[in-house]
């Protein structure tokens, strides 16, 4: 019972904490940039005041373009909320398995593809090119830097494999390194962080995500912005979950889960200054150096992988 | 410190030895090249530092200094005094593009660890796991001095060659006896100088550094006569 409970505030908690997590980064950003910045609240206020708007459709808008807003965002949220944030076991987390979340958001994904191509602008079809070839290197390179934890708890789940974290003495694997390292260079560009794409550009040639949004409005912008902020925090949380869980509570109790929300929000701050200040000291990337980046994580991630059969499994 | 620790750190050093030969292939510019040769070789010297402290082998510390002094500094500086004075300090220039050579090197990578399996069952060593990875790395190295068309870059490639070959020592024996390092030191050191001098010479002789255009001046020598 209490753990269905603490099973929806976690969801809950997920979707309502995204737009904070937006906010917390570009507020760190600014700061590192000398800026007062807007506040943490600015993305809230943003979303409010997009669904109060109305809607405009493009005249020749197909039932994709008007669909593919609550795709996005339900498939991204039923991603975020089986991910294990504060508890281990709930009623959930049997789905909790990498390989269906991976698959939640490239459903998500191709739907935005669709979608930008839909109306028949060019920007939309560019943006649409873009992130299908950049996500084609991306998925792989994810999957790999996974996998090299999976094989040694013997899961893709992701409770068993925090579950083998946790029970496994601590040891300086190098696999594991070279995994978060992967990681951390996958969740940069999938989220359209920096040296990848500029989630503030409004220049056409430099875009990749805003590409596809730009023909959206209202409501439907809203939940687009929405889901991607939501996208952001399950990444973060599938980093903390991986490569760092100490500190998730193991029991469906009230002090165990108020504990284990304090260390998460913490991790969680952690990892945003890092990406905020990485985002504030690179620049971004040349598009066809792209490629060669996410090669780079997919080598990494490969290495991590041969690394762990010889040193770690081996003898 | 415990073996099982000081193991994991030498596992751990093995791990960042694959990863900055594979950086080794995959560099664009000369000079980051002489970079990641660098620290190719502050490793290779803080990893002896290692296992002399662990396996009580007093005459490792030698050779890490050694290894210290003249991988780690004096072969870059070297190297980087003739790029400064040739001005090829620009790009390097791969046979292949690197997408295709990253995945080539992985396939020698794979092909290593492969043949090294069954031989380290037989070892007790405590450093016997990094054997496979020095010998991926000297086949890396090697693939370096296969796909690069100017003679700099394929020197090294050499030295890498060498490094990685040192590292095995390291691995499989605790380090060959100090009259045989000291030996081989020099050598490099020598083989160094020599690839300086040569250098200037082709460069004199040739006007180019690029392969292609030495072998192809010697087969128009050979026409002529």
């Amino acid at each position: 019972m209490s753990s269905v409970f603490f099973q929806c505030f976690q969801a809950l908690l997920m979707v309502l904490l995204a737009p904070l997590v937006a906010g917390f980064l570009s507020t760190v950003k600014a700061r590192l940039q000398n800026r007062h910045g807007a506040g943490i609240m600015q993305p809230w206020r943003d979303i409010r005041k997009l669904f109060a708007k109305e809607v405009v459709l493009a005249e020749h808008a197909s039932w994709i373009f008007r669909f593919t807003p609550y795709v996005v965002f339900t498939a991204t949220v039923m991603a975020a909320s089986v991910a294990p944030a504060l508890l281990l076991h709930t009623p959930l987390s049997l789905t909790a398995d990498v390989i269906a979340l991976v698959a939640l958001l490239a459903l998500a994904r191709f739907f935005l593809a669709l979608a930008g191509m839909d109306i028949g602008t060019a920007f939309g079809g560019m943006g649409s090119s873009r992130e299908m070839t950049f996500s084609a290197l991306a998925e792989p390179a994810m999957l790999m830097s996974v996998l090299v934890l999976a094989i040694g708890a013997h899961s893709t789940n992701i409770t068993t494999m925090v579950t083998h974290t946790l029970t496994t003495p601590l040891l300086i694997q190098p696999s594991i390194a070279f995994a978060l390292a992967a990681m951390l260079m996958i969740t940069i560009a999938e989220t359209g962080r920096i040296p990848i794409d500029n989630p503030t550009t409004h220049l056409e040639l430099t875009m990749i995500h805003e590409a596809m949004l730009l023909e959206y409005s209202g409501r439907h912008l809203a939940l687009m912005e929405w889901a991607s902020m939501v996208k952001l925090l399950l990444f973060a949380t599938l980093i903390i979950d991986l490569f760092m869980p100490w500190g998730i509570s193991s029991e469906a109790s009230l002090i165990g889960v108020a504990l284990a929300l304090v260390i998460w929000l913490f991790k969680l701050m952690g990892l945003l200054i890092i990406l905020a200040v990485f985002e504030t000291s690179l620049a971004k990337l040349r598009l066809f150096e792209v490629p060669q980046y996410l090669g780079t994580a997919f080598v990494l991630s490969f290495l991590g992988l041969m690394i762990h059969y010889m040193l770690e499994v081996g003898v | 410190m415990s073996a099982s620790f000081a193991q994991q750190i030498i596992d751990g050093m093995a791990a960042l030895t694959l990863l900055i030969s594979f950086a080794l292939l995959a560099q664009h510019r000369m000079l980051s090249v002489l970079h990641w040769f660098a620290a190719q070789g502050l490793l290779l010297a803080a990893t002896a530092a290692v296992v002399a402290y662990s396996s009580g082998e007093h005459e490792l510390y030698i050779s890490a200094i050694m290894t210290f002094l003249l991988k780690g500094l004096l072969l870059p500086w070297m190297l980087w005094r003739v790029i400064r004075k040739l001005h090829v300090h620009r790009e390097v220039e791969p046979l292949m593009n690197s997408g295709l050579t990253v995945i080539i090197a992985i396939t020698v990578t794979l092909f290593a660890f492969h043949i090294i399996q069954p031989i380290e069952v037989t070892s007790d060593l405590m450093t016997r796991n990094s054997m496979a990875i020095a010998t991926a790395c000297v086949l890396l190295s090697m693939l370096m001095m296969i796909t690069r068309k100017k003679a700099i870059t394929q020197v090294i490639g050499f030295l890498a060659v060498e490094n990685s070959l040192f590292f095995a020592a390291i691995g499989a024996t605790n380090g060959m006896p100090l009259v045989v390092e000291i030996g081989i030191a020099f050598d490099v050191l020598i083989a160094a100088l020599i690839f300086g001098l040569f250098f200037f010479q082709i460069r004199n002789t040739f006007d180019s550094m690029e392969i292609d255009t030495l072998n192809a001046s010697l087969i128009h020598k050979d026409e002529d006569e």
